[in-house]
């Protein structure tokens, strides 16, 4: 084929994916929570990993995090076009196809899994493995179109990076790897729920069943409000476990009582008072619930790095 | 004999070309990292076979 045929069956696109394009097929700002938690259960283990498996490990997680986001890109793309927060993303746009999104996505996610086993060992891997079966198949393929409890479900798969952290520096799986899993598994419920209540109208539209379409606004604000509570006591209670501490229990302690009076703020309020003050409530509740998960997983790293001097925990 | 002239498909894509040698260029890197961490490991142990060859 001359290259006059080359152009003219495939003129050059106006848009055509750039290197950050498929960069942001990697969901880079859900990476940065993927990092930070895997990097807490890492660094939380009471064994310690040379720095340079360390840096894999986590660089391989972040990866396969990646590689999940493009294929949920991959498989979500009719949903994302028909949403103001996602009609920008790579595929919607038309900067990259389907098709290169799936076999970026696969092909990363089999690279992570393989390269994460070689570099540390093969529960790490597995976790890896089975936490992107999780979240493409489990959550994006099977459940999040048919059931209001997709938030719920999802959230495990987002659960699980400091447990693969752990388990890069220990081999195995723990109590305290399995509390922290717990923490992020019954966070995600409020935070995105908090999200679904003022980005009204964009599931709407796209047709997923999310809880606020499916059981309406005033029962998603009960559902935040006994999430939150259930959090709180899994939260607090923590601080007497083994990943707890005096500098755990003070951090749960403060940050669960601001997350409760958002949670029961957003209980009491109805629509008409929500969209007389454009949300601030919501609002506020998911900008504090990114704090929240910070600030919980920077005082296990705390416990972990004071228990090394001798410090930390209740001893 | 000269260089042919750069294809227009050359510039047009040379920025994710970059960013693609780079990233090949750290992963060369820290595959080569990794292989000195783990040899350096005093559990470090070469598997039995390697050192039976030449037997058949």
């Amino acid at each position: 084929m001359s290259d006059a045929t080359l152009h003219s069956a495939s003129p050059p696109q106006q848009g055509e994916a750039g290197f950050g394009d498929f960069l942001a097929l990697l969901k880079p700002r859900v990476m940065v929570l993927v990092v930070f938690t895997a990097l807490v259960g890492m660094l939380a283990a009471p064994v310690a990993v040379h720095p340079v498996i360390g840096l894999a490990a986590i660089l391989f997680i972040a990866v396969g995090g990646g590689a999940s986001g493009a294929l949920n890109m991959w498989w979500e793309s009719d949903i994302d076009a028909k949403m103001r927060r996602t009609c920008k993303r790579p595929i919607p746009a038309g900067k990259v196809t389907r098709d290169e999104a799936f076999a970026f996505g696969i092909t990363l996610a089999a690279f992570a899994v393989v390269m994460m086993w070689l570099a540390t060992n093969a529960v790490a891997a597995g976790l890896l493995a089975f936490t992107i079966f999780f979240y493409v198949v489990i959550y994006t393929i099977g459940l999040k179109r048919w059931t209001p409890q997709n938030i719920v479900i999802g959230g495990a798969a987002g659960a699980f990076p400091p447990m693969i952290g752990w388990a890069a520096a220990t081999g195995g799986i723990s109590i305290e790897s399995v509390l922290m899993f717990a923490l992020i598994f019954l966070w995600t419920p409020p935070h995105f729920w908090a999200l679904a209540l003022f980005m009204r109208g964009d599931y709407d539209n796209a047709g997923v069943p999310m809880l606020t379409v499916t059981h309406g606004r005033r029962a998603t604000r009960a559902h935040i409000l006994a999430y939150t509570v259930i959090l709180a006591a899994m939260a607090v209670g923590a601080g007497f476990t083994l990943i707890g501490g005096p500098v755990y229990l003070a951090t749960a302690l403060v940050f669960n009582a601001l997350f409760l009076r958002d949670a029961v703020a957003i209980w009491r309020r109805d629509e008409a008072q929500a969209e007389a003050d454009d949300y601030q409530v919501e609002k506020r509740a998911f900008r504090l619930s990114l704090w929240y998960l910070f600030a919980h997983f920077t005082a296990i790293l705390a416990e972990a790095a004071m228990r090394g001097l001798g410090l930390g925990g209740w001893a | 004999m000269s260089f042919r002239e750069e294809h227009e498909l050359h510039k047009r894509r040379f920025g994710r070309n970059l960013g693609l040698g780079l990233v090949l260029a750290g992963f060369v890197a820290l595959v080569f990292g990794l292989t000195i961490a783990k040899v350096s490991n005093e559990n470090f142990a070469l598997p039995a076979q390697t050192t039976q060859q030449g037997g058949d």
